[in-house]
C-alpha cells in the first residue's frame, strides 16, 4: 500500500472559492486545542482577535496600516509569478525603495509637499526596480537563476542600508545611534483620524487597480501570461522574452520599492533597522494564496493584516508567549497552503509497488 | 465645527466626573512592559522581567503585563498602543529601537507615563532611563586582564552603537589597567539575540587564540562556547554562571527592580516628572556578579577595592588620559569624559582590535 498524489480534475468554482475560508476555519479549530491547553477559551480569544483588528476605528486603522506594505509588495511578487519569474527578493527591494525615498527626503531640500512626495515615490520606484532589474538582466542574458539572485540580494540591500545608517546618513544630532534624521513634514504622508493610518493605503488600492487593468486588459498583461506558461511558444510568436523578463522584474521590484516608500514616508519618517519585519517574505505567501490576481492580493493582504494585528491580542490579553502567536499564525498559513495543494491534487491509495 | 464644539461640551461635562472618581479611589498602577527578546533569553529581557516582578511586590501595583519579542521600529507603536488601550497607565519600553514609537504613542496618550530604556529623547510624559553599565564592565575587565595568559580576550558584540562601544572601551580600559600587553578583539554579530550567530562568533574568537571571552548579547551562547572549549568567560545582563560552571568568572549585571519600583511609587504619588535617569553602581542599578572560585584571592581583593572606589566616585573608568586606537588623546589627563561624550561614544580606545563601521 502506498500513498501517492495525483492531479485533480478541475474542481468546482464554488469549492475553489470556499476552500480558503474552510481551511481557515479548520486551522482555527485546531489552534483552539492549543488555546484550550493554554487555559484560554478559544471562542473568547477569536472574538478578541477580531475586536482588536476590526472592532474599533483604531484597530481597523492599524490593520490597514499593516495591509498597505503587504499590498504593494504582494502586487510586485504576483506580477513576476505570473510569468513564472520567482522574485524572492521583495524584502531587499523594500529596503532599496525605502533607501531611495529617504535619500530624496533628506537631501533634496524640496519644500513643497506634493513635489517632495512625488520625488520620493519615483526614487523608491526606480531604486526598487533597478535592484530587481539586476536579477532580470542576469536571467534574460545568461539564464542565471533569479531565485538565488533575488534572495541573496536581500542581504546586500539590508547591509547596504546598515552602511548608510551607521555611516554617511547617520543623524548628526543622534548621539551616533544608527538612524537617519527625521523627515521634514513635507516628506511625510498625510495621516487621518489621529491614527497612523496614512494615504499610502489609497495609493496601494490605486496600484492594485492599475495592476489589474494592466494584467487583465492589456496586450502586455496577456504576453506576460503566455511567456510564463509557454516561453517557447511565446518566442515563436515573436514576443521579446528577454526584454519582458527584465521589464517584469523591474516592475515587480518597483512595486516592492513603493512599499518601502510607504513605510518610511507614512510610518517611520526616517531610515532605520527593521523597516520591514519580513513583509517581503509574507508577500510571497500572499501572492500564492491570491492566485497572482491583483484583486485577490488586496483581499488576502487585508486578511493577513487582521491575522497579524489580531495576534497581538493573544499576548496582550492572555499573556500567551510569543512562540504561541507564531505557532498560531503558522497553523493558519499551513492550512491555507494545504488547501491550495489539495485543490489541484488529491491523495490516492495504491496497492503494491506499481509506479505511477 | 459645530459638531466639534458640541463634542467638546459633552466632554467637559463628562470629564470632571471621571476625575473625581479617580481621585476618590486610591490610584493603582497598572504597568506594561515591551520586551525586545523572549523572557526566557536568560539575559537582557530576563533581567527586565525580574525587575518587573520586583515592582509587582508593591501593594498598589496591579498585576503587570509584558509583551515579548516585539520588533523594533514603527511596528512596536501598535503594541505599545495596545497596552495603553488595555488600561495600562505606566509603560516601559525596554530597547533602543522603541524610541520613536514610544514618543509617537505618548504624544497621543498624555495621561499615561512612558519610560524608555537606553535612548536619548524625552517628552512631557516620556522619561528615559539607563544604567552606567560601563562601571561594572571596567571592573570585569580587571578580572579578564588578570586571568588571561594568551593576552587575547574575545568580545562578542551586537551592534556598533554608543552603548556597546562604551562597554567595550570600559572593559578594555579595565583590562589594560592591570595588563597593558593584553588586547581585546571584537566581533560584531548585528543581532541582540541569536544564539547560533553568537555561538559562531564566540568560536571564531576562540579559534584565534582568545582564552577569555566576554560579550554584549542577550543569550548565554558565548558562555556555552567558552565552557565547551575550556576558556574563561565573563557574562552579561544576569548572573549566568549555571550555563558555564567551570568557565564563568563574573558578569556585569542589571538590577532594574529598585528603579521600576521607584518609578511606580512616583507615578502613584503624582510626583513623577520626565527626566533622564542614568544610574550607576552607587544606586545599585548595575552590579558586578560575585567572582567565581576560579579567580585568585588577590584579584578578588583588588576588584573589591576598585569596586568601592567606583561606588564612592573616586575611580571613573573614563578618567584621562585616554587614547583612541590611532593614538590620539580623546580624554585629556586630569579630566573625565563628560556624560554627553559617553552617550555618543564612537571610537575604540587603545587596546581594542576591531573596527567601528563608519
Amino acid at each position: 500500500m502506498k500513498l501517492i498524489t495525483v492531479k485533480r480534475e478541475l474542481s468546482s468554482p464554488l469549492l475553489r472559492f470556499a476552500a480558503p475560508f474552510i481551511s481557515v476555519l479548520v486551522a482555527l479549530f485546531v489552534a483552539g486545542f492549543l488555546l484550550l491547553a493554554a487555559g484560554v477559551n478559544p471562542a473568547q480569544a477569536y472574538l478578541e482577535m477580531l475586536q482588536e483588528s476590526l472592532g474599533s476605528t483604531y484597530g481597523l486603522s492599524e490593520t490597514l496600516v499593516k495591509t498597505t506594505p503587504l499590498i504593494f509588495a504582494s502586487l510586485g511578487v504576483s506580477l513576476a509569478f505570473r510569468m513564472q519569474i520567482w522574485n524572492i527578493g521583495a524584502e531587499g527591494q523594500i529596503y532599496m525603495g525605502a533607501c531611495g525615498a529617504t535619500g530624496v527626503a533628506l537631501f533634496s531640500g524640496i519644500e513643497n509637499h506634493a513635489v517632495m512626495i512625488t520625488a520620493m515615490f519615483l526614487a523608491a520606484f526606480l531604486l526598487g526596480g533597478l535592484w530587481a532589474g539586476v536579477a532580470g538582466v542576469l536571467r534574460a542574458r545568461w539564464q542565471v537563476n533569479e531565485v538565488i539572485v533575488t534572495l541573496l540580494m536581500n542581504y546586500i540591500a539590508i547591509l547596504g542600508v546598515d552602511y548608510l545608517i551607521y555611516g554617511p546618513w547617520k543623524d548628526p544630532k543622534g548621539f551616533n545611534f544608527p538612524l537617519t534624521a527625521q523627515f521634514s513634514d513635507a516628506a511625510r504622508l498625510t495621516e487621518f483620524f489621529d491614527t497612523r493610518f496614512h494615504s499610502g493605503f489609497f495609493l496601494a488600492l490605486f496600484c492594485a487597480l492599475i495592476m489589474y487593468l494592466f494584467m487583465e486588459r492589456t496586450v502586455w498583461g496577456y504576453e506576460i501570461k503566455v511567456i510564463g506558461s509557454n516561453p517557447k511558444a511565446a518566442r515563436y510568436a515573436g514576443m521579446r522574452t528577454g526584454l519582458a523578463i527584465f521589464a517584469v522584474l523591474f516592475l515587480s521590484g518597483a512595486m516592492a520599492g513603493i512599499a518601502g516608500f510607504g513605510e518610511v514616508a507614512g510610518l517611520q519618517h526616517r531610515l532605520q533597522h527593521g523597516i520591514s519585519p519580513g513583509y517581503g517574505y509574507t508577500a510571497i505567501i500572499i501572492a500564492w494564496l491570491a492566485k497572482r490576481s491583483a484583486i485577490g492580493v488586496v483581499i488576502v493582504s487585508f486578511l493577513m493584516g487582521v491575522l497579524l494585528v489580531g495576534g497581538d491580542s493573544l499576548q496582550l490579553s492572555w499573556q500567551l508567549p510569543v512562540a504561541f502567536v507564531y505557532a498560531f499564525q503558522g497553523l493558519i498559513l499551513f492550512f491555507l497552503l494545504a488547501s491550495d495543494c489539495f485543490m489541484h491534487n488529491r491523495l490516492k491509495l495504491v496497492r503494491g509497488e506499481r509506479h505511477v | 465645527m459645530k459638531k466639534f464644539a458640541l463634542l467638546m461640551l459633552a466632554l467637559m461635562l463628562i470629564l470632571p466626573q471621571f476625575a473625581t472618581t479617580a481621585e476618590a479611589n486610591e490610584k493603582k498602577i497598572k504597568a506594561g512592559f515591551i520586551y525586545v527578546g523572549p523572557v526566557g533569553d536568560a539575559g537582557w529581557t530576563y533581567a527586565h522581567d525580574e525587575g518587573r516582578k520586583g515592582m509587582e511586590a508593591l501593594p498598589f501595583v496591579e498585576p503587570s503585563t509584558f509583551i515579548e519579542s516585539v520588533p523594533e521600529g514603527a511596528e512596536s507603536a501598535r503594541v505599545i498602543t495596545g497596552l495603553v488601550r488595555k488600561g495600562h497607565n505606566l509603560v516601559f519600553t525596554t530597547s533602543f529601537g522603541y524610541m520613536d514609537a514610544t514618543l509617537d504613542v505618548a504624544r497621543r496618550n498624555k495621561d499615561v507615563v512612558f519610560m524608555h530604556c537606553s535612548g536619548y529623547k524625552a517628552a512631557e510624559n516620556v522619561g528615559n532611563y539607563f544604567g552606567r553599565m560601563y562601571e561594572p564592565r571596567y571592573l570585569s575587565g580587571i578580572v579578564a586582564g588578570k586571568m588571561t595568559k594568551a593576552n587575547i580576550i574575545g568580545y562578542i558584540a551586537a551592534f556598533p552603537i554608543p552603548e556597546v562601544i562604551r562597554g567595550i572601551n570600559a572593559f578594555t580600559l579595565g583590562v589594560r589597567s592591570v595588563n597593558p600587553k593584553a588586547e581585546v578583539r571584537v566581533v560584531w554579530t548585528q543581532t541582540w539575540f541569536d544564539p547560533g550567530v553568537e555561538r559562531d562568533a564566540a568560536d571564531s574568537l576562540l579559534d584565534v587564540g582568545s582564552d577569555v571571552l566576554t560579550m554584549h548579547q542577550d543569550a548565554p551562547a558565548t558562555l556555552q562556547a567558552a565552557e565547551a572549549r575550556g576558556a574563561y568567560v565573563i557574562g552579561y545582563n544576569t548572573d549566568m554562571r549555571s550555563f558555564a560552571p567551570n568557565a564563568f568568572l563574573t558578569a556585569p549585571v542589571w538590577n532594574w527592580g529598585p528603579l521600576y519600583a521607584k518609578t511606580a511609587q512616583q507615578v502613584k504619588d503624582g510626583t513623577w516628572k520626565s527626566e533622564s535617569i542614568w544610574w550607576g553602581m552607587k544606586e545599585d542599578l548595575v552590579q558586578l556578579a560575585p567572582l567565581s572560585d576560579k579567580v585568585p584571592a588577590e584579584v578578588k581583593a583588588l576588584v573589591s577595592e576598585k569596586t568601592a572606589a567606583v561606588k564612592s566616585g573616586k575611580l571613573h573608568p573614563f578618567a584621562g588620559p585616554i587614547k583612541d586606537q590611532s593614538g590620539k588623546i580623546q580624554v585629556a589627563a586630569g579630566s573625565v569624559a563628560a556624560d554627553g561624550d559617553l552617550l555618543g561614544m564612537n571610537y575604540f580606545v587603545e587596546g581594542v582590535r576591531g573596527t567601528i563601521p563608519k
